[in-house]
C-alpha cells in the first residue's frame, strides 16, 4: 500500500468535495438571512478548493498548479466576502434587517 | 488501513458533521462557530495532501480572518437573529431534492470514473521545500496572474470600505 501510490484514493477526496459542495448549495437555496447564505457560498468555494488541491497531489503526473490556483481562489474568496459584508452592513443602514425576503425592490 | 487513511476519514467525518451543524443552527452566531470548524478541517485535508503552504493559509485566510469577518458582520446587524424553524415548503422540498439529484450525478460519476494512478515517486516540490516551490511557481510561471490578483485585492477592499462607510446623505 505505502510504495504503490498515494494513501488515500482520489475518488474518497472528490466524494467529500462534491458532498461538501451539495450542502452549500442547499444552504444557499433556503437561508433567510443574508450571512448564511454568504458562509454558505464559502463552503462550496472551500468544496471547489479541496479538488484543485487533490488534483495537484493525486494525477499521473502531480504538479504544483493546482495548489497555486487554489491559492488564487482564496484570495478571491476574500474579496467577495469582504465586498458582500459590505453590501450587508449598507443594506441593514438602510432596511434594518439582513433577511433575502427583503431585498426585493430596485429602489427605496 | 493506513495511518494517513484513518486521518483522512477522521477529517472528512469532522468536516462534514460541522457542516450539517451549519445548515441547523438557527442563531447566526452558532452558524459562524461552525463554519469556523469546516475550514479548520479543511487545512488539516490539505496538510494530508502535501500542500503545506495552502494549509497554512487556509488557517490564515479563512479561519482567522474571514470567520472575524463574518463574526464582525453579525454583530453590527441584527445579532439576535433567529432562522424560523425549518417547514418542508415547496421551495425547500425543490432544493432538497435538486442538490440530492446533483449529489447523485457526481457521485456517480466519480465512481464510473476510472482514475490515474498517481505515480508517487514524483516530487512536486522539485527538491525544495513546499513554500519554496511555490513562491518559484508564483513569481516565475504565475506572475501576472499573481499582479492581477493583487490589483483585484486591493480594488475589492477600497469598494468594501465605500459601501460600508455611512453617507451623509442618509441621515
Amino acid at each position: 500500500m505505502a510504495n504503490s501510490g498515494f494513501p488515500i484514493p482520489i475518488g474518497s477526496v472528490l466524494a467529500l468535495a462534491a458532498i461538501l459542495f451539495c450542502i452549500g448549495l442547499f444552504g444557499v437555496l433556503t437561508k433567510r438571512n443574508l450571512i448564511m447564505v454568504l458562509v454558505s457560498m464559502e463552503l462550496m468555494l472551500n468544496a471547489a478548493n479541496i479538488n484543485l488541491v487533490a488534483f495537484s497531489r493525486i494525477q499521473s503526473k502531480p504538479n504544483l498548479s493546482g495548489q497555486v490556483f487554489s491559492l488564487f481562489t482564496i484570495t478571491i474568496a476574500a474579496a467577495e466576502i469582504a465586498v458582500g459584508l459590505a453590501l450587508l452592513l449598507a443594506f441593514f443602514r438602510l432596511r434594518q434587517s439582513s433577511e433575502v425576503k427583503d431585498l426585493d425592490s430596485h429602489r427605496w | 488501513m493506513s495511518g494517513p487513511l484513518i486521518a483522512f476519514y477522521v477529517i472528512a467525518l469532522c468536516v462534514l458533521s460541522c457542516a450539517v451543524l451549519l445548515l441547523s443552527a438557527r442563531r447566526v452566531i452558532h452558524m459562524a462557530l461552525s463554519v469556523g470548524g469546516v475550514f479548520i478541517g479543511c487545512a488539516a485535508l490539505y496538510l494530508l495532501l502535501d500542500a503545506e503552504f495552502v494549509g497554512v493559509a487556509q488557517i490564515l485566510i479563512y479561519a482567522g480572518a474571514i470567520t472575524i469577518l463574518i463574526l464582525f458582520a453579525i454583530m453590527l446587524t441584527n445579532h439576535e437573529a433567529q432562522e424560523p424553524p425549518f417547514r418542508w415548503n415547496v421551495r425547500n422540498v425543490l432544493s432538497a431534492l435538486g442538490c440530492l439529484l446533483l449529489c447523485a450525478v457526481i457521485l456517480l460519476s466519480i465512481r464510473r470514473t476510472a482514475w490515474p494512478v498517481p505515480d508517487a515517486s514524483v516530487d512536486i516540490n522539485g527538491g525544495n521545500s513546499n513554500p519554496v516551490a511555490i513562491g518559484m511557481a508564483l513569481f516565475k510561471q504565475y506572475a501576472i496572474p499573481f499582479e492581477l490578483v493583487s490589483l483585484l485585492l486591493i480594488v475589492a477592499l477600497v469598494g468594501a470600505v465605500l459601501l460600508a462607510r455611512s453617507r451623509k446623505e442618509d441621515e
